[in-house]
């Protein structure tokens, strides 16, 4: 996050005051106030940011976890209109909703689809970012060219390219079908049979994660000394030796980041699936987030604590995927 | 992106915390001396045939009160719903005045959103409204909203296509299916397009074979009694028997494309989307080309859901003196003769319906009667929640995925979850 400059005069007042407080009468000077008068200066600068964090994040999520224990919804949570003053009624119902949402065969149903989704974007972004990668690393006529194509995808805006795809793949207008017809091919039902949305729904993300991908990858595809794969030729590796023993291996810490990161990114992926196909045809390309959106902002009466409880199970999930990833990666001697 | 972890934990959260912030006033205005000045921002959802002349119209408010600028705003019908209760209960961003679907209007009035009207001047001359337009603007004893304009659905047809197939308009949806027969070994053009993604477009079905959502009266959810069943059979049948086209997705569009450029000979559709089939190949030289009929009926009776718009005043509004002044123009007599003139749409007021240009207005001629025997839907707080499990079973039964009967059921369970006192 960048640091404003403009604001020295009030980090200047907040260090004050951390040191200030760090002042205790007739005490030695404990670790935490060495700390502070060592650091104080990093303490603060980094307090706006964790301001801002506490506030726009950290609230909401206490507050969030907080609802998800009660029955709030729209019609009973405070509201103050004009000279309509509704107090709040909604109350503690414990766990309630966390048992009724693992009870119900919706979870488990938007959980696999949700595992099936980010599993297949990011496996098939990867193979196509690492592919694309490797060929780019390569000298070739207008390199450069076909680097900036690939990285157009990304600079387009996210609800750009999906409402273009969205036309593209319209069964009976869209240029998709239309070039299947050429070609004597019955029209496809894109986005409105389930197995084919589904297909829809990942190309687009494909195609959105692939410029990603690439980049990193060709970082991590320069980072590696071009001499191992000289002592590899005058050993007599063959092309697909060398990728196997020398940049597989090497692009690893590279790769097992943005793994994760996109699997992160991938589960929540709202804009996609929303804008495609608002989770349809039916329910069958609902994920997680957006079923947790579709409680919150579309039924009526919106439901506060349902919804909350969804992300509140969300967030559990890829924290322990996140963790587990991690622990899988340490026993493999990687440092992260 | 890292947000992105959290933000799915905050979506709830954030609409609440907003929702707790005090409220600001925002909004100057009103009445001066008994002259109205201010602001009046007002949402409009008409669809983009429609919205130059809605804004003129609009605007028009501006010449009877000087002092009064209109801030008009045209939001899309689909987020209109979302949109309104993210700012109505967050308390920043609601408009003066919105154009409310009829189902919406329990729902905002049971949240606290809408100020009552009963005593202001919008409700201005309420004796003219037609009875049925008025009924759905009542929430527990009090009226939340002015009707501004009344509808149903009715089936569109190309009269060149029909006749070239040497078939009469279809009554029925059994003639509708022998009808689409004709027209395809004729033309090869498909018969119907059935919108497979709205939940509305169920209601004439299930109202055909006599059956409805719900008993108000009695408490009664009967959509899972076997004419919900039997709406989907006839729906399904239409659809497999290749008699007409469905989407899962963007059916308002694909449905209005496919009908004005010819590609299908008739369609269920209501009078805001007659402005853009005029504007199509099929009738944009020959407006006589497009006809339209009631709603075909089922194996019991005719029957189309009763749709429509009414005007509601926000009740945190910072100007409700010139809101419900807004109100009353919006829905005068004069305004409605206007909006049918322009747009074909339909008067909720008896008395405009005796001026010459509304009389003689062809699509108000039709749509008139067929307004007067559409069926009323429950104007309850959860009516527009109605649709959504429709939604999800409609897509499942027209895929094949679950039969008519696990269609209709499913709707009936989600309803006894929703409306706790209904059996």
């Amino acid at each position: 996050m960048a640091v404003e400059t403009g604001r020295s005069v009030a980090k200047a007042a907040d260090a004050e005051g951390i040191r200030g407080r760090g002042h205790r009468p007739g005490k030695k000077p404990g670790r935490l106030r060495r700390t502070f008068a060592t650091h104080w200066y990093a303490w603060a600068m980094v307090a706006p940011v964790v301001t801002v964090i506490g506030v726009i994040v950290g609230y909401p999520l206490v507050r969030g976890m907080y609802l998800s224990t009660t029955n709030a919804n729209e019609a009973n949570v405070e509201r103050h209109i004009g000279v309509n003053d509704i107090p709040a009624t909604y109350e503690s119902v414990g766990l309630d909703n966390y048992r009724a949402i693992l009870s119900d065969g919706v979870f488990w149903d938007r959980l696999t689809w949700t595992v099936v989704w980010t599993v297949s974007c990011v496996a098939l972004s990867f193979a196509l970012g690492l592919a694309l990668a490797t060929m780019l690393n390569r000298k070739l006529a207008g390199r450069s060219f076909y680097r900036m194509a690939l990285i157009l995808p990304w600079a387009v805006p996210a609800f750009v390219s999906v409402f273009t795809w969205r036309l593209l793949f319209n069964e009976k207008k869209g240029l998709l079908n239309k070039l299947l017809a050429g070609g004597g091919i019955d029209a496809v039902p894109w986005l409105n049979d389930p197995t084919w949305a589904k297909i829809s729904v990942i190309t687009v993300n494909v195609w959105l994660g692939v410029p990603f991908m690439l980049v990193a990858m060709l970082g991590g595809l320069q980072s590696i000394p071009g001499e191992l794969y000289e002592a590899a030729e005058m050993d007599g590796a063959n092309a697909w030796q060398r990728f196997r023993h020398i940049t597989l291996p090497g692009l690893r810490t590279v790769a097992s980041t943005v793994i994760l990161i996109s699997g992160i990114w991938t589960f929540n992926m709202f804009p996609v699936i929303f804008l495609l196909t608002r989770g349809g045809p039916g329910d069958a390309t609902e994920i997680l987030v957006t079923y947790a959106y579709r409680l919150s902002f579309v039924v009526s009466p919106r439901d506060f604590a349902g919804s909350a409880a969804w992300g509140v199970l969300i967030l559990a999930l890829l924290s322990i995927i996140a963790v587990a990833y991690r622990r899988a990666l340490r026993k493999q001697g990687e440092v992260w | 992106m890292r947000r992105g972890i959290a933000a799915t934990g905050l979506i709830a959260a954030l609409a609440l915390t907003a929702a707790a912030c005090g409220g600001d006033d925002e909004g100057s205005g009103g009445s001066k001396g008994g002259k109205l000045s201010g602001t009046v921002t007002f949402w409009d959802t008409s669809n983009d045939a429609e919205k130059g002349a809605y804004e003129k119209i609009a605007k028009g408010f501006e010449k009877l009160h000087p002092d009064v600028e209109v801030d008009y705003v045209n939001v899309p019908f689909g987020e209109a719903n979302a949109k309104f209760k993210n700012a109505a209960g967050g308390n920043s961003g609601a408009p003066d005045v919105m154009r409310t679907e009829v189902a919406w209007t329990q729902d905002f009035a049971s949240l606290g959103y809408l100020a009552p009207l009963d005593g202001t001047v919008a409700l201005d001359k309420a004796d003219d409204y037609l009875p049925q337009a008025a009924a759905s603007t009542k929430f527990k004893g009090k009226t939340y909203a002015a009707p501004q304009t009344i509808d149903t659905l009715a089936l569109f047809y190309n009269k060149k296509m029909l006749k070239d197939a040497g078939v009469e308009v279809p009554t029925s949806f059994d003639e509708v299916k022998s009808a689409a027969k004709k027209i395809r070994s004729k033309s090869g053009k498909t018969g119907l397009y059935l919108r497979g993604d709205d939940p509305y477009y169920y209601l004439p079905y299930l109202y055909g074979e006599g059956g409805d959502l719900l008993d108000t009266k009695n408490k009664k959810v009967t959509v899972d009694e076997p004419e919900g069943a039997e709406a989907f059979s006839v729906m399904k049948d239409l659809v497999d028997s290749k008699a007409a086209v469905t989407d899962a997705s963007d059916g308002y569009n694909n449905q209005l494309n496919a009908f004005k450029d010819g590609d299908v000979a008739m369609a269920l559709d209501g009078p805001w989307s007659i402005q853009g089939a005029l504007q199509g190949k099929e009738f944009k030289s020959d407006k006589g080309n497009l006809g339209v009929a009631p709603a075909p009926a089922g194996s019991a009776r005719q029957g189309a859901p009763q749709g429509g718009w009414n005007l509601a005043a926000y009740a945190g509004s910072g100007n409700l003196d010139a809101s419900y002044e807004f109100i009353k123009y919006m829905s005068s007599a004069k305004v409605q003769q206007q909006t049918t003139e322009q747009l074909s749409l339909l008067p909720t007021r008896t008395s405009v319906y005796d001026v010459k240009s509304v009389k003689d207005n062809q699509m108000v001629q039709f749509f008139k009667p067929a307004v007067a025997k559409s069926v009323q839907r429950p104007w309850i707080p959860e009516a527009n929640a109605l649709f959504e499990p429709i939604r999800l079973q409609l897509e499942k039964v027209l895929s094949g995925k679950s039969s008519p009967e696990k269609g209709a059921k499913g709707i009936g369970d989600a309803y006894r979850k929703l409306l706790k006192d209904y059996k």
